[in-house]
């Protein structure tokens, strides 16, 4: 299905955050995500399926002021 | 001492870490400034740069305390969001709460700070609002359950320094007993002497020292400037009069004339 994954619209085969993470090769990574604007904490990735044009959001330590 | 929610730092330097020439200028910076606390961000991650994944490595490597930011955030929405996002991810719950009110100055919303403050305060946060001087804004903060308050010197990357010395005295003077902290728009080491002159607890700051030159030696000048001008602080500067005074003694002067 397709997804906006950062902004860009992206196929994805996972049927769950953490599965999409795992597609991404971000499965193991230091990343938080949301969905839709919302926060899903790392616990509930497994739990938290995906569907048609949804917004995930991957971010992860950056430089800041 | 300077106490941030029951942590007391040795420095009164906070550092970014934005916007340096490389990595290992980073990290020499951050050491010369001997800072033990630096901000840092979440930004999107790629599984093709991985770039936030390489940056986490070093900055756990210095061993420092992390203060993550909310910058770039509009809105209530959005701010307490990445503040969620960060604890999870830096493992803290130490947030410097920025809500952005205008594009070409940065400076914050007040109206979304203090909603913002309110409800992360509410979820057991402990928050550093990114504020201005203003005192009925800084009476909210605290309302909220802010323990620090870091306004501004000037818009963030400007280098103007102070911009309103008196707006800053009549925080310290309100707040005696409220951690403060000049985050924003200081360029040189004396306008960070100033404002430790004026009582503040510590300087947080960010492009002044990346950008500089030579990013390394201009953390160490910033270091001993913010420690100078604390000495001076606590040493009690003289009053200030308008007529000279002379210093040497008159009495016992030869008459040569």
């Amino acid at each position: 299905m397709q997804i906006m994954l950062n902004g860009e619209a992206t196929d994805l085969a996972a049927d769950t955050l953490e599965q999409a993470l795992q597609e991404l090769d971000l499965g193991k990574a230091v990343v938080a995500t949301a969905l839709n604007g919302d926060f899903v904490p790392a616990r509930l990735r497994s739990v938290t399926a995906l569907r048609q044009g949804d917004r995930i959001e991957i971010v992860a330590p950056m430089q800041g002021g | 001492m300077t106490m941030f929610y029951g942590v007391e730092p040795k420095s009164r330097f906070l550092l970014g870490t934005a916007q340096y020439p490389s990595p290992a200028i980073l990290s020499d910076a951050v050491r010369a400034s001997q800072a033990e606390i630096v901000t840092v961000s979440l930004r999107r991650e790629s599984a093709a740069g991985r770039a936030g994944q390489a940056f986490w490595t070093l900055i756990r490597d210095l061993g420092l305390r992390v203060l993550p930011n909310t910058a770039g955030c509009h809105s209530v929405k959005e701010a307490v969001t990445t503040a969620h996002m960060a604890r999870e991810v830096f493992d803290t719950p130490w947030i410097k709460l920025e809500v952005i009110g205008e594009a070409d100055t940065l400076q914050p919303d007040v109206f979304g700070l203090v909603e913002a403050a309110r409800i992360l305060c509410g979820e057991g946060f402990e928050v550093f609002p990114y504020c201005t001087e203003d005192l009925g804004v800084a009476e909210r903060l605290v309302e909220a359950g802010c323990r620090v308050l870091m306004p501004w010197g000037a818009p963030i990357g400007s280098g103007l320094g102070l911009n309103n010395p008196f707006g800053l005295r009549t925080l310290r003077a309100h707040f005696p007993d409220i951690p403060l902290v000049v985050d924003a728009g200081l360029g040189l080491p004396s306008q960070a002497a100033a404002a430790m002159e004026l009582g503040y607890d510590a300087i947080l700051l960010n492009t002044a020292v990346a950008k500089a030159g030579d990013p390394v030696a201009m953390a160490l000048a910033f270091a001993k400037a913010i420690e100078a001008g604390r000495l001076a602080f606590e040493a009690g500067p003289m009053e200030t009069r308008d007529m000279a005074a002379p210093s040497t003694p008159v009495l016992g002067q030869a008459v040569l004339a």
